[in-house]
């Protein structure tokens, strides 16, 4: 048996397992849901409770000290996306004010077995990532807005996630639910 | 280490997720399906370059052992048979137990905890081949009983 199992590559296996259950999970919302932007909205939540959970692992894992400016911050979630997804994407697309830059992937491991048919070309399959950046902020008293540009899905060449700083919150919000 | 704590977030939404929407809190039907076509999908890609298993107890050694232990981070405690088509795995300290404080009333909420991994076990069995109803049993957090029963003719 070990044989067998010394073939098998962990690391690769536990990024195929989160890859297919979370497509399990979009294709259980699609079948409960109508609308495809419930949907979106649905993973957009998921990914916010998430990131509001990730960011205490991360601060712990990082010791990270509190950012500054817009790009420290885009660099920490560089840095996560590396720890948490083992991708690396490029910061780029900066605003004049700094306030505002895209993170550009090559690879998207959350649709790398994914299709989007065409009548499902409005939805945000990969919302999870976007409301992951939001939770996790917020935790950190930043309220930011997160939206994709462009997406392989749809035919891109890359995939392209934009955060906009909105506000510093003043004090922690209590994390509630919705 | 790193990405496991992303798989048990989305674990636990998905859980969240499941229940909220369901007009029975108790219907783990839609949790123990995502885990169903999960395992049924992720089995063909691990099993692509292992040989055939010959026999229903190879394959039954296979999940209980080699796959556990990916996906679970630990080997199972016990794997005992009947040799009648009945599997029964325990484990100590099952990974979607470990964050749960033990008591009474978290014992009560501990089925939505591991439906999940009942579909995620009948779905890897179900593309080898094998029929199975698979059920769980939990008797103190975080230890655990899974048993297979392979549905045979």
């Amino acid at each position: 048996m070990s044989r067998q199992a010394s073939r098998l590559d962990a690391k690769k296996v536990n990024s195929e397992f989160l890859t297919l259950t979370y497509g399990a999970l979009v294709t259980q919302m699609l079948r409960d849901f109508e609308n495809v932007d419930d949907v979106n909205k649905q993973l957009e939540r998921i990914g916010y409770n998430m990131g509001m959970r990730l960011i205490e692992d991360f601060l712990a894992r990082t010791s990270a000290p509190r950012c500054l400016e817009m790009r420290e911050t885009a660099d920490r979630i560089q840095q996560a996306f590396r720890i948490y997804l083992n991708v690396q994407p490029t910061i780029s697309n900066w605003s004049a004010a700094s306030d505002e830059f895209s993170l550009l992937f090559d690879t998207n491991p959350l649709t790398e077995f994914v299709e989007l048919p065409s009548d499902l070309s409005n939805l945000r399959y990969s919302a999870i990532l976007s409301g992951c950046i939001r939770g996790a902020l917020e935790m950190v008293q930043l309220e930011v807005q997160s939206w994709f540009v462009q997406d392989q899905l749809k035919g891109d060449n890359v995939t392209e996630l934009r955060v906009k700083f909105v506000r510093r919150l003043e004090e922690a919000i209590p994390a509630g639910e919705d | 280490m790193s990405e496991e704590i992303v798989f048990d977030c989305l674990h636990a939404e998905i859980v969240n997720y499941c229940l909220n929407n369901s007009k029975d809190q108790n219907d783990l039907g839609t949790l123990e399906y995502i885990g169903f076509t999960t395992g049924y999908r992720l089995i063909e890609r691990l099993t692509r370059d292992v040989g055939r298993f010959k026999d229903e107890l190879e394959t039954m050694k296979f999940i209980c052992t080699d796959f556990w232990t990916l996906i679970y981070k630990k080997q199972v405690d016990n794997l005992r048979t009947n040799n009648y088509g009945m599997y029964v795995v325990q484990d100590k300290a099952f990974r979607f137990l470990t964050r749960i404080s033990p008591g009474s009333k978290q014992l009560e909420q501990a089925p939505k905890f591991v439906a999940f991994t009942c579909g995620l076990v009948r779905g890897a069995l179900s593309n080898l081949g094998i029929n199975s109803t698979v059920t769980a049993e939990v008797q103190t957090i975080p230890a655990c009983r899974f048993h297979i029963e392979v549905n045979r003719g």
